[in-house]
């Protein structure tokens, strides 16, 4: 049950929106999140939008995984 | 995006990274996690095989279905036997109470993905209806909002939400007493999404938020040995792309207006001081516990599981005599079986 799942936001109306999962579309509660617009993603459970999600941040994490294997290739 | 939180050389590289922190520590490592999607990773893609002997982790109290006590479970079955409709998420369904699981209560019992769906049930009947809410911190704030709409009149709540940080605080000072070593926290990033670092910042071991994909996992392993190995005790965030410092604000004030922080029993535990929410009295008339009366003590039953033990990280499913052979998923003997992300449920699934 405790499942988050990212997905993307397609349509806003109030404090509903309609998501994407992938070609599934699903409506959620967007009360807990400020200022969400079609085209962000938002982290969703138990049908709750509960985060905004950025997508550059989602690179930065990527880029720390890149350069410990750098740093590794260096090393070797 | 997955493939990269996945990718193999990167878990290598990691996993190798972690070796060298344990080695320079030189002493056997035991982190614990509380949240049975970490344990799900961790399990399915096998990241235990890639860390070294001396580097234990094992899960804590983390799953909501699991530690929702004996007497909470009985109350919901009540209502169910009692004609009240009742609706809660699917886990909860065949969590065994002292005589039955509500699934084979014989009540109207409903499974919902989501607080709204149980209001909208409501909407449809006359009847009572009562959702039963449980979880953690990432889904309480759905209950806040539900309670500040203006809910059907035949609807109510039983409020079985539990905190994190209050269970931690309760492991670490019984650790010299009750002889479990916990040297780090691997902090649950989706509870953290809502509540942020802050809460964790009391708490004098290394920790680190990470995120569910195994390198995620594996990454935030390595930030803490490394904490470990250099003599440092923060609380770090290796999930940045979801998790913030202060957490989502707006839900954390949505919980402070609806729900008081109350003592509470959790399965595996006595009571502990400020680990859950009540609701708050000014929604007293959607409270199912003061409308039917509830009553959750919870009664003790001999069955040899040793879910209390797996819960506070001393033993881990295997020890456990019934496991496999008496207790399996279809026929589940404790809690810790039954919900998709208990601790013996996932390593059933991946023994
Ligand atoms: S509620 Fe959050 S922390 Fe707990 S098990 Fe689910 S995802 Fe993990
Ligand atoms: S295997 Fe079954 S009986 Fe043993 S601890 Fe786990 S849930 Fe309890």
């Amino acid at each position: 049950m405790c499942l988050a799942i990212p997905a993307e936001v397609i349509k806003v109306e109030g404090n509903k929106g309609v998501v994407d999962y992938g070609g599934l579309e699903q409506e959620i509660n967007l009360d807990l999140v400020e200022d969400v617009h079609p085209g962000d993603y938002v982290l969703i459970h138990v049908g709750f939008a509960i985060e905004k999600l950025s997508k550059e941040a989602a690179l930065e994490t990527l880029a720390i995984f890149k350069e410990l294997e750098e740093l590794e290739q260096e090393n070797a | 995006m997955n493939v990269d939180y996945r990718d193999h050389q990167t878990a290598l590289t990691l996993s190798k990274k972690i070796g060298e922190q344990v080695r320079k520590h030189g002493k056997e490592i035991k982190i614990m996690h509380v949240c049975g999607t970490h344990e799900a990773s961790i399990t399915r893609f096998g990241v235990r095989s890639l860390l070294p002997d001396n580097l234990k982790v094992v899960m804590g109290p983390g799953c909501p279905v699991c530690i929702t006590p004996q007497g909470e479970i009985d109350a919901a079955i009540k209502m169910a036997k009692d004609g009240i409709t009742v609706a809660t998420y699917g886990d909860l369904m065949r969590v065994p109470g002292t005589d039955g699981s509500l699934a084979d209560s014989g009540g109207d019992v409903h499974i919902v993905g989501s607080v709204t769906h149980a209001i909208e049930l409501a909407n449809k009947t006359s009847g009572d209806v009562v959702f039963v809410a449980v979880g953690f911190e990432t889904t309480a704030p759905t209950t806040s909002v539900a309670l500040l709409q203006t809910l059907p009149s035949n609807f109510s709540i039983m409020c079985s939400h539990r905190l994190i940080p209050p269970a931690l605080r309760w492991l670490l000072e019984r650790v010299s007493e009750s002889g479990a070593q916990i040297d780090g926290f691997l902090l649950p990033g989706h509870v953290c999404t809502i509540i942020g670092l802050r809460p964790f910042e009391e708490f004098s071991v290394p920790q680190v938020v990470a995120g569910f994909e195994p390198n995620d996992v594996l990454y935030g392993l390595y930030l803490i040995v490394k904490q470990i190995a250099n003599g440092e005790n923060k609380v770090e965030n290796a999930y940045p792309r979801v998790v913030h410092y202060e957490g989502n604000v707006k839900a954390q004030a949505l919980m402070r207006r609806t729900f008081d922080v109350v003592d509470l029993e959790w399965r595996g535990f006595p009571v502990i001081p400020q680990s859950g929410y009540a609701i708050k009295h000014a929604f007293a008339s959607y409270d199912a516990q003061l409308r039917y009366s509830l009553d959750f003590t919870s009664r003790e039953v001999k069955t040899g599981c040793i879910c209390n033990l797996v819960l506070q990280g001393l033993r881990v499913p295997t020890d456990c005599k019934l496991f496999a052979k008496v207790c399996a998923p279809h026929k589940a003997v404790g809690p810790c079986m039954v919900s998709g992300e208990g601790a013996c449920n996932i390593w059933y699934k991946n023994r």
